[in-house]
């Protein structure tokens, strides 16, 4: 489930539950489509409510992040737990996680 | 000094992507009897996660099939599990295994970190594929916790 909350030119996606490629099908689409809509210039992805993440979420974040960039934008990730941080960190997206997520 | 087994259990589901989600929580509740950190079973929940996404995507892309999923606990506090398909098996399972490889068309966005992450996770990983008969990945965690009641 995604929750998406629209400030003009930012757009926060809270992403709810588990992250993997059953779930990540769904909330990829919905995604593509507030990218497409409203072109941001900032995307964040919100994983306070993201219990689990494996390697779909990966793909996720990496194509939203092509994506938002390629309407000229850019994605950061806050408030992932630490085993989904590390996940991301593994995977080479760490440059992505916010480094101030209180200031977004 | 041989390590005595303590308990097993096997899990046998269809190659269905809503199996991805049972099929860690299964392995969750297995590793809960040797009392495991937070981060012990979220490593063993997302490497269990990779296998068996692995098995449903790649394994049986063409075809039905079973994934089986056996868990043993030995006295060391070692956890084995085991997931294993029937499916299509891996071509070239050395260059499979580097990071962002996938075979999987790029719309799919598998980011081809799978067993990346499960190397990362787990103490041990081990992959067994014959092309055409399917694949066998072997993960292994040492749990940490209190020594195991062996009764």
């Amino acid at each position: 489930m995604i929750k998406i909350y629209n400030d003009g030119k930012r757009i926060t996606a809270a992403l709810v539950g588990d992250i993997d490629h059953h779930a990540a099908r769904e909330m990829r689409e919905q995604l593509d489509d507030v990218i497409a809509r409203s072109r941001p210039e900032l995307l964040i992805l919100d994983l306070a409510g993201v219990g689990f993440m494996d390697s779909s979420g990966i793909g996720l974040i990496l194509g939203r992040s092509r994506a938002v960039r390629a309407v000229g934008g850019e994605l950061l990730v806050k408030n992932a737990d630490y085993e989904i941080a590390e996940v991301i960190r593994i995977s080479g997206l760490g440059h992505l996680i916010a480094a101030q997520p209180n200031t977004l | 000094m041989k390590k005595v087994l303590i308990n097993e259990c096997k899990a046998v589901f269809p190659a269905l992507s809503r199996n991805e989600s049972i099929s860690r929580s299964i392995a969750a509740a297995f590793l809960l009897q040797c009392d495991p950190t937070v981060e012990e079973t979220a490593a063993v929940k997302t490497a269990v996660s990779e296998a068996v996404t692995n098995a449903i995507v790649h394994g049986y892309r063409n075809s039905k099939g079973y994934v089986e999923m056996l868990m043993k606990l030995f006295d060391n506090n070692t956890v084995y599990i085991r997931i294993k398909d029937k499916g299509a098996g891996i071509a070239d399972v050395k260059a499979a295994m580097e990071p962002m490889f996938t075979t999987a068309p790029a719309d799919e966005e598998r980011s081809g970190l799978g067993f990346t992450v499960m190397e990362n996770f787990m103490d041990k990983v081990r992959v067994r594929s014959v092309l055409g008969e399917g694949t066998t990945v072997t993960l292994e965690k040492k749990i940490g916790g209190k020594p195991l009641d062996k009764r």
